[in-house]
């Protein structure tokens, strides 16, 4: 059982907006890429059971030129609400690293 | 015959940030590759809503100076205009104000005489209001529709510009134009757009050079030149030892943006599903296939206030026995905390809020840590108390003050003492700020919400003259 953290060569997170976030994956090779653009493993329920946000609006657009998978979904609140830790949301892609892809 | 049918329309861009620091050789370099106009782009949303809400820059006044002072100098020796978008990180009508001051201040110190434009995009809430009961205010997701009562409560709302304010000023004799806000990538196309560029490459150019040289192989040397053509763009950056390869290119349509593909701008939207990015030089990548698809004319509306209040204060623990048990210690402060703050304030604690985080442990995303964790080293534990004055979460903190600071692990331990660094320990930290608006406005055309003062400083040096 692979991990996101092992089959992506970088991941990154950041605000696009204040009300939405938007995490790159970038695989390791073409077979990875290929092998997890569509899985189920980061879906939108996976999404929100790690980010709080509504299933229903999470996006998800692979763009096979870089072999990266983009995956976009608004904030659980908006940027910069009371308790805000990542203003960015920088460091939201962390969370993702330990998640098994299959 | 216009312009880009012969040559392609150049625009440098120095910078993804006004302010941001730039080096005069690459300017140089930019113009003698023979730059139409120098764009750049001076603020954003990424640092939150307080600088919107209290419509104050977020970078201080000595770096916008210093980097308008070799634009400026460079520029005037080589006749070119200056666009620079979103003055002031927010964009209020206090950040073109702010940024107009400090350019009158470099053009007296140069001795030069240019023509600025100014252009504003502040609305007032009573005329959004309006729009609004017009049916002109429409929501993007995440949110509903919007009511009067929130755009009356927000200190400030500003709609993001295109390209028009900025090609309308330039066609009235502009030397300088400092727009407020404006999308990134609106204030880059304008010029390529005036002369006759393809609006598809001319977009997607802006798009690409918006964050300066982040679409570069080595983001930290430098901006960028776009030379805009009829069906093609070029991307160069200005350092001779930086490169624009077709990987950094591309993959700068996916920063910060929700959707790679396309893009929505004021007027239209910009679609590089067909886009094909090819190695020109080893520095140098062309584009071809983007397109431009014209929509009803639209605006972005931003807006922000302020609203309650926040203290904190900071320890740190090495204490073994503690770092062993931090979910334990971390439950049992809130718990105690919490109690504390309700019985010494009562009915005055009707809303408060206390958030403990713990760094070095899990106080980056405050998510549970996974079971078998070994304990950390060290932790840092931040308390946040969010009240609805400051003198309140200030008197907040100071009643937890001895239990924070000197809560044991379990009853019976002798009484510790972590550590501390801050005399007084409690800092207020000021207001917390929020966004309130994600919303377009639809409008006429991209001059109906958009208003201009002109500000000739060879009026002004006249002026002086004949008063001597």
């Amino acid at each position: 059982m692979s991990k996101v953290g092992e089959v992506c060569r970088h991941i990154r997170s950041k605000n696009a907006g204040p009300f939405w976030v938007t995490i790159d994956l970038f695989f390791r090779n073409e077979e990875l890429y290929r092998r997890y653009r569509d899985t189920l493993a980061l879906g939108p329920e996976v999404i929100e059971r790690l980010y709080g946000t509504d299933p229903d609006l999470v996006k998800r657009l692979p763009v096979d030129a870089l072999r990266m998978v983009k995956i976009s979904f608004p904030r659980a609140k908006p940027q910069g609400w009371m308790g805000e830790r990542d203003m960015h949301a920088g460091q939201h892609y962390a969370r993702l690293l330990d998640v098994e892809i299959g | 015959m216009t312009q880009a049918d012969r040559t392609p329309v150049t625009v440098l861009v120095p910078t993804g940030m006004l302010g941001a620091g730039l080096q005069r050789g690459h300017i140089r370099y930019g113009i003698a590759s023979g730059a139409h106009v120098i764009a750049a782009d001076s603020g954003s949303t990424d640092s939150g809503p307080s600088y919107l809400a209290r419509g104050v820059s977020k970078m201080n006044r000595e770096s916008i100076k210093r980097d308008l002072e070799i634009l400026m100098d460079e520029a005037f020796k080589a006749k070119i205009p200056i666009l620079i978008g979103t003055c002031g990180t927010s964009g209020t009508d206090s950040g073109v104000d702010w940024t107009r001051d400090i350019a009158i201040e470099v053009a007296r110190n140069l001795g030069i005489t240019p023509k600025i434009a100014c252009l504003y995009s502040e609305q007032a809430p009573p005329d959004l209001v309006s729009k609004n009961r017009q049916g002109k205010i429409t929501p993007l997701p995440p949110m509903g529709p919007v009511t009067d009562e929130v755009l009356e409560s927000c200190e400030h709302i500003v709609a993001l510009m295109g390209p028009e304010p900025y090609i309308a000023a330039l066609q009235a004799g502009a030397d300088i134009v400092l727009g407020g806000r404006t999308t990134d990538t609106a204030v880059l196309a304008a010029v390529p757009l005036l002369m006759g560029a393809g609006a598809g490459p001319a977009w997607h150019a802006a798009k690409i050079a918006e964050c300066g040289g982040q679409c570069t192989v080595n983001p930290r040397t430098g901006g960028v030149l776009m030379r805009v053509g009829k069906d093609a763009f070029e991307i160069e950056p200005l350092d001779l030892d930086n490169q624009c390869s077709p990987e950094s290119v591309s993959a700068h349509m996916l920063y910060e943006s929700s959707d790679p593909y396309r893009l929505t701008e004021p007027g239209g939207v910009l679609d590089v599903t067909q886009a094909d990015y090819r190695r020109l030089t080893p520095r140098v990548t062309r584009v071809t296939g983007s397109r431009w698809e014209p929509m009803p004319y639209t605006m972005k509306l931003e807006g922000a206030r302020g609203g309650n209040f926040q203290t904190i204060m900071i320890i740190g623990i090495e204490d073994p026995e503690v770092l062993a048990h931090l979910n334990e210690f971390h439950d049992t402060l809130q718990r105690v905390l919490t109690d504390r703050i309700k019985t010494t304030f009562g009915d005055e604690a009707s809303f408060f809020d206390l958030s403990l985080r713990l760094y070095g442990w899990n106080g980056t995303s405050g998510r549970p840590v996974p079971a078998n964790t070994p304990p950390p080293r060290d932790v840092g534990v931040m308390l946040v108390i969010t009240a609805p004055t400051q003198d309140l979460a200030n008197r907040m903190a100071k009643a937890c003050n001895p239990y924070f600071f000197h809560m044991p692990l379990r009853p019976g331990i002798e009484l510790p003492s972590y550590a501390f660094p801050f005399t007084p320990a409690e800092i207020p930290r000021g207001q917390v700020y929020e966004f309130l608006l994600n919303h377009v406005v639809h409008t006429k055309d991209g001059l109906e919400l958009v208003r201009t003062n002109w500000t000739d400083l060879s009026d002004a040096s006249r002026k002086v003259l004949e008063n001597v």
